[in-house]
């Protein structure tokens, strides 16, 4: 098992745009190939993509393999997960990352099938154990209510995907060089399998619910539908997206696919407000990941206030208009 | 013929799972197992699509005999035939093992009547990998379409299905060559209720079962054995911070609030 050795970061990219997580996990990385006293390296697949092997240096990685075909261009599983395939057997890595986004999770499925190696899911926390040099690797399950800690004992490369938005940023060291190994892939025009007819930028935001950072949710203390406009007044200010308890729903306040919930959607914003919302279980499964909740509510009492960051406790009909006023203020100088 | 299997897993009403935080274990006594709801979703599918392009829908959930109950929900829903893959020897497997029974199992099937199309949900409300659709598809050598919310045609003579899978903040339509493996997410359907003559036809079925002999298996590659992972250990998620009141009158409230987010970046930060 010596053998491998290194740690790879799949660098995502769609049309020459890297996905942030790619940078994220190679700042993991690093600390990783640093306590294993290894090598880090960036593996970047697509068509005429080469430009961006600066960016995966100037971000931390010794080595970068670049596998570039026009079939690439666009992502589609299997081309994708036979050119990885074939990398991580010529170069052997002990340690192979991607971002746990709908194409890393979508390619490391694929990729550890035919590796026939152990893959952890949507990680948010990776570790090195001193004495054994296994990848501690923590995950949540059960919807987020357990955490656990998967190991890979046996089988290499130890692969796992990881969550968007939980490492840090590691910094960008302009001018930072390292080296360059291509990676010969010859590939069927007849492998894809599959054609992109079309990728369409969504609109309809409700849609997107689950990926929204920053969400405006309103509950049964809203008490009318007249009454939503003052919430979305404050997500127009902030670029959020509206949301609703199922009461809300079931009052027809708001249609049934903007239900945040058990039976609705489960969101993980960067910023979550409660406004008039109780924070029953079922209510709270669905958005307790959220970075930071704000709760507004006239009940001290109110059990969201529990697992809150910020409450205030008043009437939304004026602190809702408060804060709309107060963030236009500090975010349109 | 349009032959499309759906692959059902028996799930505990995650909201009621918790950590013993004594003993560091998991509290599941008392919580009711469900069919997972996205796999609810890619039974509607199935049915639907029978409904359009005829053709037959078979069910199969790899568990404990007691998941039987969420092969008898696809059969009400419309499902024509359910199979139970059901043996202490599949007990732990991770989700290499788990996708290499159901494969296996898959082949099997596909011999009494060619299989088109597999379809599973984008993940199991449980495991929440979202791994096990992927080594099906890579198993068998199928089209890989996951987390589909759409699926626009099929066309069997040509040989290939339309769908548009959602991603970022972004649809992709994209066509794929049958046979494939298709995820789903839940906006592909609403589910409906089940009519009491589906009900009963669904509880008096017979359903299939099948053991590790019954399928061709390398012993090396199934349960804990064949598992690369394994949870090392487990805990309860840290507990949220919170609580801080804001005092004030609603104004001055809400301006040291935004003060706040503003300084922890959290809103700057877009
Ligand atoms: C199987 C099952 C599944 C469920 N799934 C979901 C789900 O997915 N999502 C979901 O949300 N619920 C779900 N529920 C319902 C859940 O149990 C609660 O009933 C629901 O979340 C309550 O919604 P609410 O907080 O908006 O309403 P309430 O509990 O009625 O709370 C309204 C709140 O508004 C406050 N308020 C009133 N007036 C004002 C005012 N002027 N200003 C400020 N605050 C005010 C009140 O103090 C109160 O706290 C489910 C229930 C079951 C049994
Ligand atoms: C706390 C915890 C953490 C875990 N972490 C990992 C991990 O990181 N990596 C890993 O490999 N394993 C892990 N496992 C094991 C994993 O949960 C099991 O292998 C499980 O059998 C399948 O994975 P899943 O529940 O994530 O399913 P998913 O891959 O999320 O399920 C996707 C779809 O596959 C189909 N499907 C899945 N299981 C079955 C089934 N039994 N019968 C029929 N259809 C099915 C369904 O259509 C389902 O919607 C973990 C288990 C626990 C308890």
């Amino acid at each position: 098992m010596s053998k491998f050795q290194g740690v790879w970061v799949f660098i995502e990219q769609l049309a020459g745009e890297v996905a942030p997580v790619s940078w994220e996990l190679l700042g993991a990385g690093r600390t990783l190939a640093d306590n294993l006293e290894g090598e880090l390296a960036g593996v970047l697949l697509g068509h005429e993509v080469k430009h961006l092997v600066s960016e995966v240096w100037a971000y931390g990685a010794d080595k970068v393999y670049l596998i570039e075909d026009p079939v690439l261009q666009f992502y589609r599983t299997a081309p994708y997960a036979r050119a990885l395939v074939q990398a991580v057997k010529e170069y052997q890595p002990e340690i192979l990352l991607l971002g746990a986004t709908s194409l890393g999770r979508d390619l490391s499925g694929a990729v550890a099938t035919a590796l026939g190696t152990g893959l952890t899911a949507d990680c948010t926390g990776l570790a090195i154990q001193p004495e054994t040099r296994f990848l501690e690797q923590t995950r949540p399950a059960f919807g987020g209510n357990v955490m656990a800690t998967i190991l890979c004992r046996r089988h290499r490369p130890q692969m796992a995907t990881v969550r968007p938005r939980v490492m840090p940023m590691p910094s960008r060291r302009e001018g930072r060089r390292g080296e360059l190994v291509r990676v010969d892939v010859t590939f069927d025009a007849d492998e894809a399998r599959a054609e992109v007819i079309e990728i369409i930028t969504e609109k309809n935001k409700a849609v997107y619910l689950d990926r929204a950072e920053i969400i405006v949710a309103g509950g049964r203390g809203v008490g009318s539908k007249e009454n939503f406009a003052l919430l979305e007044e404050l997500a127009g200010v902030l670029g959020g997206t509206l949301a609703a308890s199922r009461a809300a729903v079931e009052a027809g306040w708001l249609p049934p696919e903007y239900q945040v919930g058990q039976t609705g959607v489960t969101v993980r914003p960067k910023i979550y407000f409660a406004i008039g919302i109780s924070g029953a279980i079922q209510h709270l499964v669905g958005m307790q990941g959220a970075d930071v909740i704000v709760a507004v509510n006239n009940d001290p009492d109110a059990p969201i206030f529990k697992i809150a960051t910020y409450g205030i406790v008043g009437d939304f009909r004026e602190v809702v208009p408060a804060l709309t006023a107060e963030f236009r203020l500090r975010l349109d100088p | 013929m349009l032959h499309m299997v759906v692959c059902v897993k028996q799930v505990p009403d995650t909201t009621e799972v918790r950590i013993d935080p004594r003993t560091n274990t998991l509290v599941r006594a008392g919580v009711p197992a469900v069919i997972n709801p996205y796999d609810a979703h890619a039974v509607e599918a199935a049915v639907q699509l029978k409904e359009k392009y005829g053709g037959r829908v078979t069910a199969l959930s790899m568990g404990p005999p007691q998941a039987e109950e969420v092969l008898r929900r696809a059969l009400a829903m419309g499902a024509d035939e359910g199979i139970l893959l059901t043996d202490r020897a599949f007990a732990g497997s991770d989700t290499l093992a788990t996708s290499y029974i159901l494969a296996q199992a898959i082949k099997r099937i596909d011999k009494m009547l060619p299989v088109n199309l597999v379809l599973c949900g984008k993940q199991a409300i449980d495991g929440d990998t979202a791994q096990v659709g992927p080594g099906i598809a890579t198993r068998l050598g199928f089209t890989q379409l996951t987390y589909c919310m759409a699926i626009d045609a099929i066309d069997l003579e040509q040989g290939y299905i339309q769908v548009q899978r959602k991603l970022e903040g972004k649809r992709e339509i994209v066509r794929g060559r049958l046979p494939a493996l298709l995820t789903v997410v839940k906006e592909i359907n609403e589910l409906h209720y089940a009519s009491l003559p589906a009900l009963v036809r669904a509880a008096r079925a017979d359903i299939i079962t099948w053991g590790k002999d019954d399928l061709e298996l390398d012993p090396a590659q199934i349960g804990l054995k064949g598992s690369p992972t394994s949870v090392w250990r487990i805990f309860a998620p840290p507990a949220r911070p919170g609580g801080e009141i804001i005092p004030g009158k609603p104004q001055e409230a809400a301006a040291a609030l935004v003060e706040k987010l503003v300084k922890t970046k959290v809103v700057a930060d877009r």
